[in-house]
């Protein structure tokens, strides 16, 4: 038994070393590098611990508090289409009729595209002279033709399309993976006491799948604060710093400006904003299931 | 209207939500470059396949193909090797701190990545591994094996410990009950969790930004998202480059659909 422990540990050592050296470290290094005052292109100031300077000027910074609010916006938009629409093709694609098989494999093909494909994709689309939405909207006048992208009022939109469409199939799939785990029988039950359809979805479907639904939030969530490559392809952050995401806003101060202490304590606020959503969802779902589970 | 017209009506609609925008790239990729700029666009393209030997020629695709081959190649096979001993450890000794090891791991796979971005960027710079294949792939070696370890374990727990125990029996070390009993059992979930391995690594740009800014290593994804454009942008290329970048997801995808689709809910219910 002891051997086996021992070997237990050793297999399971080279993924901890990986693990460590690429994530546990890193993150504790950000924390660490947040407190300090560290500018590569300014390499003759060191590096000073400043103490909480980095947070109070992010608090002071206009920028920073519009990426904020920029996030929290495309996050709350598009996980609650993506749910939506999630959750009426996972209701499709949980019937049975011809044809259902190739369905499943045509709702991968958003997934499985890179998104810096699905990024340029649509940036062709929204395209100010040749793009497919503005010919939809105005046919061949071209002198109507929108660049939204380049538009303050329309460029988080157009991203938030992009977004959607790409992730919608997950979310889709694992709804669909909650519904069915729903017995038919529960169905015909609700059937025999005349219920409608919509006091099936309403009273079986609906309270059945709550756990898939809150993990498809869990998920699209942490995924959809980590929104990088569309906005790094379909507007580099602008126009006016309108989808200046924090993840973008952070890699423009580490990567492009240098401001490596700053850039940290950015990356830390969006740390804690995963953090902070991810227990919420988990406290909700393991309070859930222990109700669930009451007798 | 009758619930098969409705149902139908609605694949129908899921069906072109998914796959006219990709049908759209596809078709400007065959244009020729009057018929890019047409407007009323042109619907069916000639057929031209200029864009894709331009592209090839002109702005160095089979580079980026070739570094995506390798990196994502090589990253899956480590991941998978180092995975599914880790997965089996906590699949077989179902233990406290086993579990605590998954949790670890769960909270790691939520770690946004601009919190670790600059301190993998210093690490790497230390060993001297920026720009190099290695470097990059260690990197995508740590972000996949959350993952990969979670879907392996769900598949290991399938296979019975009954047999295993004979074989333990029957004179075989751990090692090689491992290798000769419960691998090749597992052996279609450990495809599965390569796929989603492989396809997490081709399709991975933020780490390849900032890790590869040398042009010659570069992977797809950078050299689609930075194809160079002077005056104008090369759309025609852009578009060949990312069919050539996404067609082999999409076999890859509709072959193995079941295998993808139950390993997304394996990592994903099990949570």
């Amino acid at each position: 038994m002891r051997s086996s422990h021992r070997l237990a540990f050793l297999f399971m050592l080279p993924s901890f070393v990986f693990v460590a050296l690429f994530s546990l470290f890193p993150i504790i290094d950000s924390l660490r590098l947040s407190f300090y005052r560290l500018i590569l292109t300014l390499p003759w100031l060191g590096q000073k611990m400043v103490g909480w300077e980095n947070y109070r000027d992010i608090w002071q910074d206009p920028v920073a508090f519009q990426s904020f609010k920029t996030t929290l916006v495309f996050v709350a938009v598009t996980i609650t289409f993506e749910l939506l629409f999630g959750l009426a093709i996972a209701l499709v694609l949980n019937e049975t009729f011809r044809g259902r098989g190739l369905m499943r494999a045509i709702v991968l093909i958003p997934w499985a595209i890179p998104t810096v494909v699905s990024a340029q994709t649509w940036r062709f689309l929204f395209n100010d002279r040749y793009g497919l939405v503005n010919f939809a909207l105005f046919g061949s006048d071209s002198s109507h033709y929108l660049a939204p992208l380049a538009d303050p009022h329309f460029a988080l939109f157009a991203i938030m399309v992009a977004e959607i469409w790409k992730t919608t199939p997950f979310a889709a799939l694992i709804l669909l993976s909650g519904l069915q785990t729903i017995s038919d029988d529960l169905y015909e039950a609700a059937s025999i006491d005349g219920a409608s359809a919509w006091q099936k979805f309403r009273h079986v479907t609906l309270p059945l799948i709550k756990p898939a639904l809150l993990l498809a939030l869990l998920f699209r969530t942490i995924d959809s604060l980590r929104v990088f490559d569309l906005v790094f392809i379909m507007t580099q952050g602008g126009p006016a710093d309108t989808t200046n995401v924090l993840q973008f806003y952070g890699y423009k101060k580490t990567f492009a400006e240098g401001m490596v202490g700053y850039g940290s304590a950015i990356a830390v606020v969006v740390f804690l904003l995963c953090l902070i959503l991810s227990i919420i969802y988990l406290r909700i779902l393991k309070l859930d299931r222990i109700e669930g589970s009451a007798p | 209207m009758s619930r098969s017209t409705a149902l139908k009506f609605f694949s129908c609609g899921i069906a072109l939500y998914c796959l006219v925008p990709f049908l759209w790239l596809v078709l400007t990729s065959l244009k020729s470059s009057a018929e890019l700029t047409a407007i009323p666009p042109t619907l069916i393209p000639s057929l031209h396949w200029g864009f894709y030997r331009s592209a090839l020629k002109d702005y160095g695709l089979l580079g980026y193909i070739t570094n995506s081959v390798i990196v994502a190649g090589a990253a899956t096979l480590i991941t998978i090797t180092i995975g599914s001993l880790a997965a089996y450890s906590v699949a077989r000794l179902r233990r406290g701190w086993t579990n605590v090891y998954l949790m670890l791991l769960l909270a790691i796979s939520m770690f946004p990545q601009i919190a670790i971005a600059g301190p993998v960027w210093s690490l790497l710079d230390r060993f001297n591994w920026l720009n190099t294949y290695q470097g990059l792939a260690a990197a995508y070696i740590a972000l996949s094996l959350p993952l990969a370890i979670w879907i392996l374990t769900t598949f290991f727990r399938e296979v019975p410990s009954e047999i295993e125990e004979a074989a333990l029996i029957d004179g075989c070390s751990r090692m090689q009950a491992l290798y000769r009993v419960v691998l090749p059992l597992a052996a279609p979930g450990i495809l599965t969790a390569a796929l989603l391995v492989f396809i997490q690594a081709w399709n991975e740009f933020f780490f390849a930004l900032i890790i590869m800014t040398d042009p010659n290593v570069q992977t797809l994804p950078v050299g689609i998202a930075l194809f160079p454009g002077e005056y104008t942008m090369p759309w025609g290329e852009i578009a060949a480059a990312s069919t050539i970048a996404t067609v082999p997801l999409i076999l890859l995808a509709l072959i193995f659909q079941r295998g993808i689709v139950r390993g997304l809910s394996a990592g994903a219910v099990k949570g």
